[in-house]
């Protein structure tokens, strides 16, 4: 994405100059040319032209208007992770980066990325607001406490790029930098396979979900309490006040620590809240979890399964 | 013109004790008391500004801890802002000069008046308190829920102060607003108004409709942090993003507030040292209007990567460029009341041509933060960093120097050293482009701002910035020693040393106590310079 920006970005260096200097070059001119002579002159009997008004406030608005046309376009681009991304999960908090990758590696302050593949990194963070910035990559995105945002980028050639925290947030905001290592593809498969994994993400989302209890409620039919979370992901639920919201990242999680926020149509309101007992990372494990378990037949939970059936939990 | 040497001949003669200036009613008095505060907080302001280029000379953050270096950088932007930028044109210029220009013999509510500069005062005063009591280290923006849940520093007191102070840019505004719709002389109509009362007409729109937003948006930091009311703290139930509307809803206006003046005494000054009409006067009068209701509607703006939707960015883009076309009507009215003027170079119009020069650069860098996918890269790096100083200080203390030099001999009935003051906005206006230029570039190559500690290869640009914050500081000394010796040893001014046209330019220098010796009736166009 960066040779679009950059574009973009010299162009309008070009405009500048070019106006900078128009008008600088006028202002010079009729400085000198119509510098005072006698100490009682006075300037010509000049109001305005209606035409000369019309036309720099017609021709700056055409200029404007093409350059929010070319940027909001590519800014469009920019907001639309391609859908065959990597993915990274990013925990900021005061003053240190913690990036998780599904298969289980974690890392701090440095990210390790494959070339040529689009990466896509779900943000959170654990205290106040901060920001991943990858100037390299001309790319920027808060990181914001109680939500989940995303930045993607696409990284073209092999090496170390600098990472920094772009929201001040304290003390050491400074020191809130990072790299990122962007590795040919078999050095990367290299890396995955060294450091002892202690199972993905989603595995250690499941004992999570073991370990909290929740598969009290959360069974893989409709017989629990709760409602099911086979195949929820991604899919359209509907509340009890009758509205349909998707069950996206921002729902899950907002379920988990705010439970009576929204309330699945047909249930009762008796899931405690979770808020502040489980990390940052274990609400992103917990949603890779949820991810994983897919209404389609799949081998990870070993049932067969339709989207309607109910399906024996693993 | 009045030249009886009785003792009351004049407002700076009509009382001397130190009652008769605190509890006087009189607008140029009470303008002059504002000058004193607001130059005390400029220089602060600009000793902090000092230290941040000082540490910022080497890459590791060896001079003061990272602790005091947030503090630093946040009380240079919490007084240059509120205490500084904010009141500086419009108190101590528009409260002398707005009464004056349409011919009145003192603001509507001249108590108002002195209270609003009691409650700047007090503001300040509880700032400065904060400052010596271990400052405050959020930023100027006050960022949630850093300062409302995680900040040590004394974030309560300093929004107090600040949520004071606003109380008086609110009755200022106020003040304005109602001494421009009932206190104009005969004939003094809208059409005939000087540019610099459009401009400070608009800036009263904003002080009265924005200030209370920023004020209550305070106040709830304030109750958050002390109270834990759950508004912007999200484990508390809050909304951090909600913050950043409340605080830019007002704070880019706030913009206009600092550059509308400014834009303001702009006019004034090309058509005096031009003798001419300014080119288009509707067109520039209006776009005052444009801009301060147009500028209410692009807060969003700010906030491009904190995870507002695409399609809010998008909104907020768009209207950003719409605002660059009333700024971009005055600029060319401006260049074209040059032509066919008779232009002198006295001191005020070399600050007029330095302002052109640095507000191009400022405005035209706005262009590259309102497009979406630049603003990504550049947005909370030292571009941003380059861009506002260009506005603020390239634009708005260029223009308040250039009417202190404009209406001194007004103000004071004095004449200062011509070859000096032309010197110094020389100095200031290379000063400024060697401070500020390298951080546009510096920005781009990705060096975030509030950077205690920064990595090596930014080095070079960051020494070029500190070597430019020395000449600059040379630049704004130098007036401090030549116009206050021309208060000493300046020859007398006469009532019109620029040959300009305005009312304030018929009455003495310095004026009467009530303005005019006999009330003024008006019956010419504005700038009717040409015979």
């Amino acid at each position: 994405m960066a040779p679009q920006v950059d574009a973009l970005y010299f162009f309008l260096v070009a405009l500048t100059a070019f106006f900078t200097l128009l008008i600088s070059g006028l202002v010079v001119y009729f400085a000198v040319r119509y510098r005072r002579r006698s100490t009682d002159e006075a300037g010509a009997a000049i109001h305005g032209n209606l035409r000369l008004e019309i036309a720099w406030t017609v021709i700056p608005l055409v200029i404007v208007l093409f350059i929010f046309g070319w940027s909001a376009k590519l800014f469009f681009t920019m907001a639309r992770p391609p859908a065959d991304s990597l993915d990274v999960y990013v925990v900021g908090k005061q003053w240190m980066w913690k990036f998780q990758h599904p298969d289980g590696h974690a890392e701090v302050n440095e990210l390790h990325v494959p070339v040529g593949t689009s990466v896509k990194l779900t943000m959170t963070s654990q205290d106040v607001i901060h920001d991943v910035y990858i100037p390299d990559f001309r790319v920027k995105a808060d990181v914001l406490p109680g939500r989940y945002t995303h930045l993607w980028f696409k990284a073209t050639k092999p090496g170390r790029y600098r990472l920094f925290c772009a929201e001040y947030c304290g003390t050491n905001h400074s020191g809130m930098v990072g790299w990122v290592v962007v590795q040919e593809r078999a050095e990367y498969q290299q890396w995955l396979a060294g450091g002892a994994g202690t199972g993905t993400m989603a595995q250690t989302g499941e004992k999570l979900f073991k370990d909290l209890a929740c598969a009290t409620c959360h069974q893989a039919d409709t017989t629990g309490r709760g409602p099911t979370l086979i195949g929820l992901y991604g899919k359209a639920v509907t509340l009890d006040d009758g509205r349909t919201v998707e069950a996206d990242e921002a729902y899950l999680r907002e379920s988990i620590v705010n439970p009576r926020a929204k309330m699945v149509s047909g249930f009762q309101p008796i899931m405690p809240t979770f808020q502040g007992l489980i990390s940052e990372e274990g609400l992103l494990q917990l949603l890779e979890y949820i991810k994983s378990l897919k209404a389609a037949p799949s081998n990870a939970t070993g049932v067969p399964a339709a989207a309607a059936a109910t399906p024996e939990k693993k | 013109m009045d030249t009886a040497a009785t003792p009351h001949s004049n407002y700076l003669t009509d009382g001397y004790g130190l009652k008769s200036w605190l509890l006087t009613r009189d607008h140029k008095r009470i303008g002059l008391l504002y000058l004193l505060s607001v130059s005390a907080f400029f220089v602060l302001g600009a000793v902090f500004a000092g230290l941040i280029r000082l540490e910022l000379m080497t890459p590791a953050g060896d001079l003061v801890e990272s602790d005091v270096y947030n503090k630093i950088f946040t009380m240079h932007g919490v007084i240059m802002v509120f205490f500084f930028l904010i009141p500086a044109i419009p108190a101590v210029l528009g409260n002398f000069l707005l009464p004056i220009m349409i011919g009145a013999k003192d603001l509507a509510f001249p108590r108002l008046n002195l209270l609003s500069w009691y409650i700047y005062t007090v503001g300040g005063v509880f700032t400065l308190w904060a400052l010596v009591n271990g400052g405050v280290d959020t930023g100027w923006t006050f960022y949630t829920p850093y300062s409302s849940a995680f900040s040590n520093s004394n974030v309560a007191l300093v929004v107090v102060g600040i949520f004071i102070n606003g109380f008086s840019s609110i009755l200022t505004g106020l003040n304005f607003i109602v001494t421009v719709h009932k206190m104009r002389a005969p004939g003094m109509t809208w059409f005939r108004m000087p540019l610099f009362v459009w401009a400070h007409y608009a800036t009263a729109l904003i002080f009265v409709l924005g200030t209370p937003v920023i004020a209550i948006t305070l106040v709830m930091v304030a109750a958050e942090r002390l109270l834990h009311l759950g508004i912007f703290d999200p484990k508390l139930g809050g909304d951090p993003v909600l913050f950043q509307h409340l605080f830019w809803f007002y704070s880019h206006p706030a913009v206009y507030i600092m550059i509308l003046p400014a834009m303001g005494v702009m006019s004034e000054l090309v058509a005096a040292f031009s003798r001419k009409r300014i080119f288009g006067y509707e067109f520039v009068a209006f776009s005052s209007l444009a801009i301060a209701v147009v500028g209410f509607l692009v807060w969003g703006h700010h906030m491009f990567v904190s995870s507002q939707s695409v399609y809010a960015a998008m909104a907020f883009s768009l209207l950003s460029y719409l605002v660059a076309i009333p700024s971009a009507i005055k600029v060319f009215n401006w260049a074209a009341t040059l032509f066919k003027g008779s232009i002198s170079f006295e001191a005020p119009m070399i600050y007029v041509f330095g302002f052109i020069g640095l507000f191009l650069i400022g405005g035209l860098t706005g262009l590259f933060l309102a497009a979406l996918a630049v603003d990504v890269h550049v947005t909370d790096t030292y571009f941003v960093v380059a861009h506002f100083h260009y506005i603020m200080v390239g634009g708005t203390i260029m223009m308040y120097l250039g009417g202190i030099h404009y209406w001194w001999p007004k103000i004071f009935g004095k004449l200062y050293h011509q070859g000096m003051a032309r010197v110094s906005a020389v100095v200031i206006f290379i000063g400024f482009n060697l401070t500020f230029f390298p951080q546009f570039i510096v920005g781009y190559l990705g060096m975030p701002r509030r950077y205690h500690a920064y990595p090596p290869e930014f080095q070079l640009w960051n020494i070029l910035s500190s070597a430019g914050a020395v000449i600059l500081a040379i630049g704004y000394a130098m007036p401090t020693f030549y116009l206050i010796y021309s208060l000493v040893k300046g020859k007398p001014a006469p009532a019109n040393p620029w040959g300009a046209k305005g009312l304030e330019w018929e009455t003495s220098s310095p004026p009467p106590t009530h303005n005019f010796e006999a009330a003024p009736v008006v019956t010419e166009p504005p700038y009717n310079y040409a015979k």
